[in-house]
C-alpha cells in the first residue's frame, strides 16, 4: 500500500472547481514534484492533503503505517510572521508540538530532537537570533527544522525555495535531497521551477490548464507536455542570462 | 508624601486594591503579544463593549454581585465572537461593530431609563473609565478577583506552549493535529475573564490599553517570545502599582492614570530600542 493515495480528487473553493479528476500515489522514499504554472491550484491541493480543507469529491487515503497527522509541512509564509518576535530555538521546538500529547511542557526527548534538527539544518549558531531578522534562506531553513520535529517520514514543502537566490536555492535543493535519499525522509514538493524538479525528483505531478502528467520524473521528461515546460524553462533561463 | 501614602495603606480597602489591582495587571498583559499577532484585538475591543453593556443591565436589575451576571454573559460573547471573527473575513467586521456598539448603546439607554441613583453620568462615567471602583471593592469581589487572577495564570502557564504555536503558525499547527480551534476557543473565554476583571481596575473604554500597551512595549526590546510575555508581564505590573499609587496620593482617576503611566513605559522603551 501507498504511503498516500489520491484518487479521483476534485478541488476547489465555495462549489467552484479548480481542479477535477486527480489521482496519484505517493510511495515511501518518493520524491514528488509538483508543478503547474499560478493559480492553477498546487497550493489548495497540498492544503487538501494535510487536512486544512475538504476536497468537493474524491478521496485522500493515508497507508503504510502513516498516521495522518504524522507528517512535516512547510507552508507558503503568513504575513503574521513577518514581525513575530520568536527565536529560532522556540519555533523549531514548536515542531515537537504533535508530540505534547496530553502534556503541558516539553519533555528532555523533544528539546533533544529540536537541537538534532537545527543542527541537520545547518542553523545551530542561531538559534538564539530572532527569526524575523533572518534572511530568506535562513528563515526558510528554521521552517523545515520545524518541520523535521514533527516527522520522520513525510514532509510536504509548498515552494521552499521561492524567493531565495540561485546559490541558496541549490543548497536548499540539496538539504532536501540529502534528507530523501540519505534519511529516507518522503518529499512532496510544490516548485516552480520544472527544470530543478525533473533534475532532483523522482516522481512528477503537473498540474493545470495545458493538461495533467503523473508519472516518474525521466517519463516526464519524454512527454510531450514535459518537454515543452522544459524547452520553456531553458528559453527563459537563456533569456535571462542573454 | 510617603506620610500620605502610609496613612493611605493602613486602610485595608487600599491594600486589597493594590493587590486586586496588581493580579488583574498581571492577567492582562499575558494574552496582549497574542490578540497583537493574531490580530485579535476586535475580539478584545468587542467584549469591553459588551461587557458595559451587561454591567448597565447588571446594575438596572441591581445585583448585589455584578461579576456574577457580567461574566457569564462576557464570555458567552467571546465565543460569538470568536464565530463571527471567522466569517467576517468575507464580509467585513460589521456584524462585531454592530453587536459591540449595539450593546453599548443599549446599556447607557437602560441606566437612563431605569437607574434609581441620582448620579446616572458619574455612574456611567465609571463603569466607562474605572474612577474609583476599585476602592470600592467587597471582600468577595476580592477574593474572586484573586481566584480569577491565579486561575488565568496557571491556564496561561499550562498552555503556553500550545499558546505559541497557535499564534504564530496555525495551519501548521491544524496539520499536525493540535487542536487550534480548541485553542482558541480557550484564548476568547480567557480575553473575556480578564476584561471582565480589567473593568473593576480601569472601566470599559481603558481595557484595551492595558491589554496591549505592556505587549507592545515589550516587543519594542525583546526578540524571543517567552521575553516579551515575561517582560510585558514585569511592566504591567509595575505600571499598575505606580498608576495606583499615583492616582492615590495625587487624587486622579486610577484608570486613566495607569493608561497614562503604559504610554510613558512604551516610549521609554522605544526610546531604548533606539539607542541600543
Ligand atoms: N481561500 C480561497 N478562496 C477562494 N479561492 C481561492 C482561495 N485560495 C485560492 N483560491 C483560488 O484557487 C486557485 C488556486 O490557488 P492556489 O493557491 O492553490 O494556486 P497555486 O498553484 O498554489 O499558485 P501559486 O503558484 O501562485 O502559489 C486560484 O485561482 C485562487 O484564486
Ligand atoms: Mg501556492
Amino acid at each position: 500500500m501507498s504511503l498516500i493515495t489520491c484518487q479521483d480528487l476534485t478541488l476547489g473553493y465555495e462549489g467552484e472547481a479548480i481542479l477535477e479528476g486527480l489521482s496519484f500515489s505517493v510511495n515511501a522514499g518518493d520524491y514528488l514534484c509538483i508543478v503547474g504554472e499560478n493559480g492553477s491550484g498546487k497550493s489548495t491541493l497540498m492544503r487538501t492533503m494535510l487536512g486544512l480543507q475538504k476536497p468537493m469529491r474524491g478521496s485522500i487515503a493515508f497507508g503504510d503505517g502513516l498516521r495522518e497527522k504524522e507528517l512535516g509541512y512547510l507552508p507558503q509564509q503568513t504575513a503574521v510572521q513577518r514581525d513575530f518576535p520568536a527565536t529560532v530555538w522556540e519555533i523549531v521546538l514548536s515542531g515537537c508540538q504533535s508530540r505534547l500529547g496530553r502534556r503541558p511542557f516539553y519533555t528532555r526527548a523533544d528539546r533533544a530532537l529540536a537541537e538534532r534538527s537545527l543542527e541537520r539544518m545547518g542553523i545551530a549558531p542561531l538559534r538564539r537570533r530572532c527569526y524575523r531578522e533572518l534572511s530568506g534562506g535562513q528563515q526558510q531553513r528554521v521552517l523545515l527544522a520545524r518541520a523535521l520535529c514533527a516527522t520522520q517520514k513525510l514532509l510536504l514543502l509548498d515552494e521552499p525555495v521561492s524567493g531565495l537566490d540561485p546559490r541558496v536555492t541549490a543548497e536548499m535543493y540539496e538539504l532536501i535531497e540529502r534528507l530523501n535519499r540519505r534519511d529516507g525522509v518522503t518529499v512532496v514538493m510544490i516548485s516552480h521551477d520544472v527544470a530543478a524538479a525533473a533534475r532532483y525528483a523522482t516522481h512528477i505531478l503537473h498540474i493545470g490548464g495545458k493538461g495533467t502528467f503523473f508519472g516518474t520524473a525521466d517519463a516526464y521528461r519524454e512527454s510531450p507536455l514535459g518537454q515543452r515546460f522544459l524547452a520553456d524553462a531553458d528559453g527563459a533561463k537563456g533569456g535571462a542570462e542573454a | 508624601m510617603i506620610a500620605t501614602l502610609q496613612q493611605y495603606l493602613s486602610f485595608p480597602f487600599v491594600r486589597y486594591a493594590l493587590i486586586v489591582g496588581v493580579l488583574i495587571a498581571l492577567c492582562s498583559s499575558l494574552l496582549g503579544v497574542t490578540l497583537v499577532l493574531k490580530r485579535f484585538s476586535f475580539i478584545g475591543d468587542g467584549l469591553s463593549h459588551v461587557a458595559f453593556g451587561a454591567m448597565a443591565i447588571a446594575a438596572v436589575l441591581r445585583l448585589s454581585n455584578s461579576l456574577l451576571f457580567v461574566m457569564p454573559v462576557t464570555v458567552l460573547c467571546a465565543v460569538l465572537l470568536l464565530r463571527a471573527g471567522k466569517r467576517a473575513k468575507l464580509k467585513g467586521d460589521a456584524a462585531i461593530a454592530m453587536l459591540s456598539v449595539g450593546a453599548m448603546a443599549v446599556g447607557y439607554l437602560l441606566l437612563n431609563l431605569f437607574s434609581t441613583s441620582t448620579n446616572v453620568s458619574g455612574d456611567v462615567c465609571s463603569t466607562l473609565f474605572g474612577s474609583t471602583s476599585i476602592l470600592t471593592l467587597t471582600r468577595a469581589e476580592v477574593w474572586l478577583c484573586a481566584g480569577l487572577s491565579v486561575a488565568v495564570v496557571a491556564l496561561f502557564a499550562l498552555f503556553y506552549n500550545r499558546i505559541f504555536a497557535v499564534t504564530f503558525d496555525e495551519d501548521f499547527g491544524r496539520a499536525v493535529g493540535t487542536r487550534v480551534e480548541a485553542c482558541n476557543l480557550l484564548i476568547a473565554v480567557v480575553t473575556a475573564v480578564i476584561i471582565v476583571l480589567a473593568m473593576n481596575l480601569v472601566g470599559s473604554l481603558l481595557i484595551s490599553a492595558l491589554i496591549i500597551f505592556p505587549a507592545l512595549s515589550a516587543m519594542r526590546l525583546f526578540r524571543s517570545f517567552l521575553g516579551v510575555t515575561l517582560c510585558s508581564a514585569a511592566v504591567s505590573v509595575a505600571c499598575a502599582l505606580a498608576g495606583m499609587l499615583v492616582s492615590i496620593v495625587g487624587g486622579t482617576p486610577v484608570g486613566a492614570t495607569i493608561v497614562a503611566v503604559n504610554i510613558v513605559a512604551y516610549f521609554l522603551f522605544a526610546l531604548v530600542a533606539r539607542l541600543k
